[in-house]
């Protein structure tokens, strides 16, 4: 079996919340290496700190201390503004919720993150309409969210997470609002990401079914990571 | 996909509401605009008038008249280019409510003195012909039908009896500012009737208008024709046109404050209903604003947007205000001619209403773009599950 280079190193990771003069912690001592390609499933109780581990991996939160690097850049160093700039070229989002602009049709929604880029409105057009086939909405392009089911939502902003083409895609229960077909089509997608376009993806799930597709399953409970790597069967 | 395009998008998202704060604003900038033009039209007679025309009246008040004796001895004062007089006659038309602001002048040199009321010659000449003559401003023979060679009767009241008057001309403005309701007529006809009826008061008149022959001399002729009168039975007080005019508008200065203070409540008001509307959108929309940033947009891009939309909604509320503004304006103005003889939308009203649709757009859009910069992305995120 050939050795991966990580794509995501962390070492050390604390994270805190103060309420009051409560202090919480939520991360403590993280120590995890994910190697490139990886499908991996994050699971564990609500409250455990999934989705604030995810979070900080993705640089849309800052850690107390401790190390976060992503394709070998250190991101707990960075400005907000370099982190901005830093997620809008290497990681993707899927959220439980879809979260689409409602205003914009599913093309635009893809299009959206692509305005960041210095891609011409030629190159960025092809780009959107590129990712909707892959995701095989290329039927419902001009539809908005509103006139799309949640399976479909989904598959839009899943689309909108890889068409800046990053390298690390993170979902926090991607499938937890969905009926079982679309949440299989959600996870076959996915799977697809990872081997036909060689994404790396971290996906936060509370159904062992999801899991299931994933190469690795990583335990979260209180704050701590479960030091056995299981693989699911 | 522009911001252009979301930010319009965005704006439309709930139309009620939006037309709503459209509305309010409409209403705000047009009654904004109204109110502006009641001042301005307050001060028409003051901005109308010369710089280089000065008044003498008698320095007790201006219902104590001159004797007619002063006008030679005005006339010898250096710095005078011409002389005219004229009374207030305060004669009514049929009923009290027909205001009309009537005077009895020097016929032969009121055209001279006043080149703003613009007469044709044949009627300038008909005028001075017939000792019955009057002449009035178009305005005022449009809104009671008059046509040339009508006899039109005022019923006096400082100098009782029915009066006849033929009408011999109609005056044009020869500025947008320019009075076209005023009502003219011989100062002969009233002295000869005087002197047969009550002759203790015939040979007198209202007061001076002379025109000086360049406006640096005002102060000096002024002085000049005060100190002539100085010991005598008439004292005089002799000012320019402008300051003459003020001191008939600052009687009501009180009510003209009070207009223009409720002209910028009005603005306040429509302040806070869009900084209101601003901050419920904003409001709605953390979790998107949130989904952005996480996507790599930086916080001034979103409070781009909020701004965008802020100014957006409120220049639609302006244009739609300044539009409305005219046709109320003619309306009103038509409405209130008698108080209002120049009732127009100043250019400068016009500017007033864009620079306060700018301070709307951007006091309501600061707070929510404020909150939006400072938004952090994990609690924006947290908000939509
Ligand atoms: N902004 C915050 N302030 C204070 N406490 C917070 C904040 N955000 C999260 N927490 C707390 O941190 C802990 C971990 O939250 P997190 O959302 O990461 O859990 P989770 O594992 O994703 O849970 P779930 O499965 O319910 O989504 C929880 O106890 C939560 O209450
Ligand atoms: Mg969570």
């Amino acid at each position: 079996m050939e050795i991966k280079e990580p794509i995501v190193k962390i070492e050390n990771l604390y994270k805190t919340y103060r309420r009051g003069s409560q202090i919480l912690t939520v991360l403590q001592d993280i120590n995890l290496d994910i190697a490139d390609g990886e499908f991996m499933a994050l699971m564990g109780p609500s409250g455990s700190g999934k989705t604030t581990l995810l979070n900080l991996i993705a640089g849309i939160d800052t850690a107390d201390s401790g190390i976060i690097e992503v394709g070998g850049i250190d991101i707990t160093n960075l400005s907000e503004t370099e982190l901005a700039h830093w997620r809008s070229a290497n990681v993707g989002f899927i959220f439980q919720f879809y979260n689409l602009i409602p205003v914009l049709t599913a093309f635009e929604n893809v299009e959206l993150p692509l305005t960041l880029t210095s891609l011409s409105k030629k190159e960025r057009k092809e780009h959107a309409r590129m990712a909707l086939q892959i995701v095989n909405l290329a039927d419902r392009m001009d539809h908005y969210p509103s006139q799309l089911s949640g399976g479909q939502q989904q598959r839009v902003a899943i689309a909108r997470a890889f068409v800046t083409d990053p390298a690390l895609l993170v979902a926090d229960e991607p499938t937890g609002d969905l009926d079982r077909v679309s949440a299989r089509e959600i996870l076959d997608l996915m799977e697809r990401l990872v081997h036909e376009l060689g994404k790396t993806i971290i996906m936060v799930t509370h159904d062992p079914r999801a899991a299931e597709m994933a190469h690795i399953i990583r335990h979260l409970d209180k704050g701590v990571l479960n030091a056995n790597t299981e693989a699911p069967h | 996909m522009q911001i252009l395009k979301l930010l319009i998008k965005n704006s439309f998202r709930h139309k009620l509401r939006t037309s709503l704060t459209v509305l309010g604003i409409t209403i705000a900038i047009l009654a904004f605009g109204l109110l502006r033009t009641v001042v301005s039209a307050w001060y028409a007679g003051v901005e109308a008038s010369s710089a280089s025309r000065l008044v003498t009246r008698n320095s007790i008040s201006l219902i104590f008249f001159l004797p007619l004796s002063y006008k030679e001895k005005i006339r010898q004062i250096p710095g005078i280019k011409n002389l005219s007089y004229a009374y207030w006659f305060g004669g009514i038309y049929i009923s009290e409510k027909n205001f009309i602001p009537n005077f009895a002048v020097d016929a032969k040199t009121v055209f001279e003195m006043f080149p703003e009321f613009v007469l044709p010659e044949d009627q300038k000449n008909a005028f001075l012909r017939d000792r019955k003559a009057c002449v009035a401003g178009e305005k005022v023979a449009e809104k009671y039908g008059w046509k040339i060679g009508d006899t039109i009767t005022l019923k006096g009241t400082i100098f009782p009896g029915n009066w006849e008057f033929v009408l011999r001309g109609v005056y044009r403005g020869a500025y947008k500012g320019t009075d076209e309701t005023q009502f003219f007529f011989h100062w002969d006809y009233l002295n000869e009737t005087l002197k047969k009826t009550d002759p203790n008061r015939a040979d007198n008149v209202g007061w001076y208008t002379v025109n000086v022959t360049s406006p640096g001399l005002a102060a000096d002729v002024a002085a000049a024709i005060d100190n002539t009168f100085k010991n005598s039975l008439a004292e005089t007080i002799t000012e320019t046109e402008k300051a003459f005019q003020l001191g008939f508008v600052s009687m009501t200065e009180a009510i003209i404050i009070a207009v223009r203070i409720v002209s910028f409540v009005v603005i306040v008001i429509i302040m806070a209903v869009m900084a209101n509307t601003m901050a419920m959108t904003a409001r709605e929309r953390i979790g998107e604003y949130a989904v952005m940033k996480t996507l790599g947009f930086g916080g001034w891009y979103i409070a781009g947007l909020i701004f965008g939309e802020s100014f957006f909604i409120a220049s639609m509320g302006c244009a739609l205000g300044i539009l409305a503004t005219f046709p109320a304006a003619m309306a009103f103005g038509d409405a209130m001619s008698t108080y209002f003889p120049v009732f127009n939308v100043q250019r400068q009203t016009i500017y007033m209403d864009i620079a306060a649709t700018f301070i709307v757009g951007f006091v309501a859009g600061v707070f929510p773009a404020w909150r939006a910069v400072k938004l952090r992305i994990a609690d924006g995120l947290r908000r939509i599950g």
